[in-house]
């Protein structure tokens, strides 16, 4: 029986009068790559940013390995386990990516009141981010400027700082956007080989993709949950499909 | 407190509540649609004052003197937007607000250059000479009702604008979101001209009013900026309901603060303002 | 080539220290103070930086901390005895500091735009608090008797009532803060303040509680612009409420900005750049201050990276490779 890691009960989530979210309902376990569908509007994003604490639910409850988390800002969440990346690429534009990494490394020992140590000493650290590069496929470009890296290469270092972080639950928004082709297979590549140690919410629109990766599929229209179930139940569902309006599946 | 006394300050502080409404709502509206933040726009009341000093000097009537000074800030407003201004709304804050630091020494210099650094006075026109009484001993000026008379006036002014006119749906949209108003081609550069334009004339207005009652003098200009900023703060930034609230609210804390506590009388703006902190920090209407 | 440059920096860097400790010197006593006066600002400038170069945050009323560092000094000092340098500095220092932490509090609550205004206005209420309060000496300022002693029982390793000795002092005292500032940058909490600075929101998200760190860079730099006013308290003597006016607020961020935002050795550039200014300017006008302001303008329109930059610009600009 794979371990629940997080458990979203009835996520509700409205704008003055207007429901971005109603009652979403989600179980994330380790070694299993959820996937979050939905056509534009339905949702996912504000789905993500509650489980990330980017916002705070109007309803509903959220626990992580059982303990409530709902009311915890984002640094809490962030500090017991949960990652998440963006799908508007949110780094140190500034930083080098080893940098970007090394912070985010640093996050889980920030020695803050350490003010006359050099930074880039404390090697613990140092060898977190260097791994976390190195799973995310960088390690070469390690000493660029992060503004400089090309669109697909700041996607993965988007994965690269939460890997950083070590964390066990990994929301990812959209890692795919903007990607070519190759860029996208290893980017699935990389997903696939972080599964095991992980539980993923993965929210893409590339359906091949998605398809490939995903042991769960959840599909949300307008706030709430469509159907929830396996890759071949979804793609056999006519309701997905009508919701869809004729998107390839 | 008795009534009557009691009524005076009561009318004391919606005058002045009102009156801060003015330079407040200007540069709410500034920040909140064009994002720039205006350490100069006290200078723009202190203009409007001065204008009324050497308007009224020049015509003998304070009325002649608004109606001549009203188009001339605003026309100085769009000059300055169109100089300085407009390089401004993709700076960085700090940018911003150091450049319009350096323009409150500039405009200092200038009044001083002008009109030297002695306290002037302006005459209340014999329209509003009279006042009303209230007792034996105590009367209630009507130039001061007539003060909060015309604020309310152009609050209301305002108030139309920006619900029920097709540049005031601009205005609400640009401040929701710029980029996107510029691209649906709609002339923001010229919206943004009159918004500043506009902002400048109000607080300048505001300054003409103020002039009989306050005096006109140097340095008057940045005491109400900083309770401007308070009440935009107060307010929540691009809210104009929310700066009329905040106005009045700071009106009447620090009209009765100075009765009950005179000895810390001008705190008593800032306690409110620590609360408000405190409690709700994006201000009390915030946008969205 | 970046040996070279860096040499060359090095070089520059110990010359000007030199020159400054050999400057007091020369018999001068105006331009001793003048020079102490100087470095006040550097040291005050520093700490500003510390919030709008290190952190990015735009504080509009950092002249608070300076304020109180200055009262801090005549008011724990003895009516009829010079007090304890050892014990006042410290005592102006964490002065500074608490106030700082306790508005910090509050202020730190807002971003952006607000918390430049709401900074301004906290430092207005201080302004209020010393200009009305009996305790202060009211809008007329108060007297600071005697300098502080340096005395350590029976051993005085130096006399500030001499010039040269309060103006070694005060060197000796910028120097310090540049060290320690210098290293702050390069330390994990320097790191985690350049990344809020960058990106305060993915900050948060990668589970740093940024409030707290905010608070701290803003109590130390608070410490530490008290530390200035303090020197300030000491150098002239005399502390009125106009130390607490925006004008010093605006002043000092245009010694950083002008300097270069983020760079420690700009803001002591900076310092010299804007007291030289001021010197200048009302030698030539009394309405000098209409000549600082078109000077503020012109800066910020044309010389956005401040006197950092220029030395990159005149690289750029003689067709030198970069680095």
């Amino acid at each position: 029986m794979a371990e629940t890691l997080l458990v979203a009960e009835r996520l509700t989530r409205s704008f003055g009068g207007l429901f971005a979210n109603r009652d979403v309902s989600i179980t994330l376990a380790r070694g299993e790559v959820h996937a979050l569908l939905g056509p534009n509007g339905a949702g996912k994003s504000t789905f993500i940013n509650l489980l990330s604490g980017d916002l705070a639910p109007s309803g509903g409850r959220i626990t992580l390995r059982g303990l409530d988390i709902t009311a915890l800002p984002q640094h809490r969440r962030s500090q017991l386990g949960i990652g998440r990346s963006y799908q508007r690429t949110n780094i140190f534009p500034a930083f080098t990516v080893f940098e970007n990494c090394r912070l985010a490394a640093q996050s889980r020992q920030p020695r803050a009141w350490h003010w006359f140590a050099d930074a880039r000493q404390d090697a613990p650290v140092r060898a977190r981010a260097e791994a976390a590069l190195a799973r995310a496929g960088l390690a070469e470009r390690a000493n660029a400027v992060s503004a400089t890296l090309s669109h697909g290469e700041q996607r993965q270092l988007e994965i690269a700082m939460v890997l950083a972080t070590s964390a066990e639950v990994l929301l990812l928004d959209e890692p795919l956007a903007g990607m070519g082709a190759d860029e996208s297979a290893r980017m699935v590549e990389l997903v696939k080989r972080l599964r095991p140690d992980h539980a993923i919410l993965l929210v893409e629109h590339d359906m091949d993709a998605v398809f490939e990766v995903a042991d769960r599929i959840t599909v949300m229209v307008e706030g709430s949950v469509l159907e929830s179930g396996s890759p071949q139940q979804i793609r056999a569902s006519t309701a997905v499909r009508d919701a869809y309006l004729g998107e390839p599946v | 407190m008795d009534l009557p006394t009691f009524l005076i300050q009561l009318l004391n502080a919606v005058q002045y509540g009102l009156l801060l409404f003015l330079v407040a709502s200007g540069l709410t509206l500034i920040f909140g649609i064009m994002g720039v933040i205006n350490l100069a726009h006290g200078a723009f009341y202190m203009v409007g004052a001065y204008l009324a000093f050497a308007l009224t000097g020049a015509t003998g009537n304070l009325l002649v003197a608004i109606l001549l000074g009203i188009p001339l800030a605003f026309a100085l407003g769009a000059l300055l937007e169109w100089l300085l201004f407009r390089h401004l709304y993709r700076r960085d804050h700090l940018d911003q607000v150091l450049l319009t630091y350096g323009l409150i020494l500039i405009a200092e210099e200038i009044r001083s250059l002008a009109f030297g650094d002695d306290v002037h006075g302006v005459d209340v026109p014999a329209l509003f000479a009279a006042s009303i009484p209230l007792t034996d001993m105590l009367s209630y000026p009507v130039y001061r009702l007539v003060i909060s008379a015309a604020c309310i006036v152009l609050a209301i002014g305002l108030f139309v604008l920006i619900r029920h006119t097709r540049l005031g749906m601009v205005i609400r949209a640009g401040s929701h979101d710029r980029d996107m108003v510029q691209a649906l081609g709609i002339d923001i550069g010229r919206t943004y001209r009159f918004v500043f334009a506009l902002g400048v004339a109000l607080a300048a207005f505001a300054g003409m009013l103020a002039a009989p009652v306050s005096s006109v003098f140097p340095g008057m200009g940045n005491q109400v900026l900083i309770v401007s900023f308070v009440i935009v703060v107060i307010g929540g930034i691009g809210s104009i309901s929310g700066a009329l609230i905040a106005s009045l609210v700071i009106g009447f804390a620090d009209t009765f603060g100075k009765v009950l506590v005179p000895d810390f009388a001008g705190l008593a703006v800032y306690f409110v303002m620590a609360a408000v902190l405190l409690w709700r920090p994006e201000g009390i209407f915030r946008r969205g | 080539m970046n040996r070279v440059h860096a040499r060359v920096r090095l070089g520059a860097t110990l010359l000007a220290m030199a020159a400054i400790v050999a400057f007091p010197l020369t018999d001068s006593a105006f331009y001793v103070e003048l020079l102490a006066k100087v470095l006040i600002l550097a040291i005050f400038a520093m700490s500003l930086n510390v919030l709008v170069g290190f952190t990015g945050l735009v504080s509009f009323g950092h002249a608070a901390y300076f304020g109180i560092g200055a009262y801090a000094a005549v008011l724990l000092a003895p009516k009829y005895d010079p007090a304890n340098l050892w014990l006042v500095l410290p005592g102006s220092v964490i002065a500074a500091g608490i106030a700082a932490f306790v508005i910090g509090l509050f202020v730190l609550r807002t971003r952006g735009v607000y918390f430049i205004m709401v900074t301004l206005a906290f430092a207005q209420m201080v302004y209020y608090i010393f200009h009305d309060g009996a305790f202060s000496g009211g809008s007329d300022g108060s007297y600071l008797n005697f300098k502080p002693s340096a005395a350590v029982g029976a051993f005085v390793p130096f006399d500030l009532t001499v010039p040269r000795h309060l103006c070694w002092f005060v060197a000796a005292m910028t120097i310090l803060t540049y060290v320690a500032l210098a290293r702050l940058v390069r330390s994990p909490f320097g790191r985690i303040l350049a990344g809020i600075r960058s990106n305060e929101q993915r900050m948060r998200a990668l589970g740093f509680a940024t409030f707290r760190y905010k608070l701290a860079a803003f109590t130390v730099a608070g410490a530490i612009g008290g530390l200035a006013g303090f020197l300030y308290a000491v150098l002239f003597g005399f502390v009125t409420p106009e130390l607490f006016a925006w004008h010093q607020s605006g002043n000092v961020l245009l010694t950083v900005i002008l300097g270069g935002v983020g760079s420690l050795a700009g803001s002591v550039a900076g310092a010299f750049a804007f007291v030289a200014m001021e010197e200048v300017f009302s030698g030539w006008t009394r309405h000098w201050q209409l000549v600082m302001g078109g000077v503020i303008v012109v800066v910020v329109l044309f010389l956005p990276g401040g006197l950092a930059g220029v030395p990159a610009r005149i690289r750029r600009g003689f067709g030198a490779e970069r680095g």
